[in-house]
């Protein structure tokens, strides 16, 4: 997928619970902070998991202690892929309401979504609406 | 004063000054209680106005957005204002991209935003 060799993976099932998905978050960020990756690529890295893995854990798998959350991750230093994948019924990305226009500026829906897209390189999501793949490149890739 | 866990509060006058003390607001019953204490400070407390400064907070995300909007909405019904300052040019970035830049009254500094209150430090 990336012009890169991958320098570090992990691929885990984790609980649908916010600890599970937090815990995974941080040991993610610290591996990139490893790889040199930092300032607004970081931030974007961390913002669009967090989107995802909240999003596989509430509204995939309703939290339920049935079910877990996929997790596959790439590192290199310079770029990231992140596969997460739940167990829900899946939804279509293209139906969510734009959270910029006037009138949804203050709705709690699709501002998670819209943030994944403006700040990763590539978003893909599958048919069935459960998984979403994303890549992104370091801008700033000279260390 | 009530028992905080999650901001601390100066009061100047009817205006209450908030500070955050988790670097990350991101878990959602972290957020709940950010939400609960500064809720608190209105209708408990009674301040009308509210300064939040996000001076160390390095990171939020959607869920964190969703209840600053839903402060927002609570301290207009109140007749009062919430302004936001201090915030890192990457959490800036988020409420640009998502157009809440628009929503909310956000000022450079702390001293900005007291002076938008008209308060001179």
């Amino acid at each position: 997928m990336a012009d890169t060799a991958w320098e570090w993976s992990l691929h885990e099932h984790i609980p649908s619970s916010s600890v599970s998905g937090h815990e995974l978050i941080e040991r993610y960020i610290r591996v990139l902070e490893q790889f040199g990756w930092d300032g607004r690529d970081l931030f974007h890295v961390q913002l669009a998991v967090e989107e995802a893995i909240v999003n596989a854990i509430t509204h995939g798998n309703h939290e339920s202690p049935d079910k877990t959350v996929e997790v596959e991750l790439h590192v290199s230093r310079l770029a990231t892929s992140m596969r997460i994948q739940d167990q829900g019924a899946g939804f279509c990305p293209d139906a969510l309401p734009d959270p910029t226009e006037d009138e949804n500026l203050e709705s709690p829906h699709g501002r998670g979504v819209m943030l994944i897209k403006q700040m990763m390189d590539k978003v893909d999501y599958n048919a069935r609406g459960n998984q979403v793949t994303m890549l992104k490149r370091r801008s700033e890739s000279a260390g | 004063m009530a028992d905080r866990r999650r901001i601390t509060v100066s009061a100047v006058g009817d205006l209450a000054l908030v500070r955050f003390l988790d670097r990350k607001i991101v878990d959602p019953s972290n957020i709940e209680e950010v939400g609960d204490e500064i809720f608190q400070l209105l209708e408990k407390d009674k301040f009308k106005n509210v300064i939040l400064n996000f001076d160390g907070v390095e990171f939020l995300g959607s869920a964190a957005l969703n209840k600053l909007i839903m402060m927002d909405k609570k301290v207009k019904a109140a007749a009062g204002k919430l302004r936001l300052c201090a915030l890192r040019a990457e959490i800036m970035e988020v409420f640009t991209i998502t157009k809440l830049s628009r929503v909310f009254d956000i000022k450079k500094t702390e001293a900005d935003a007291l002076k938008a209150f008209g308060v001179d430090i």
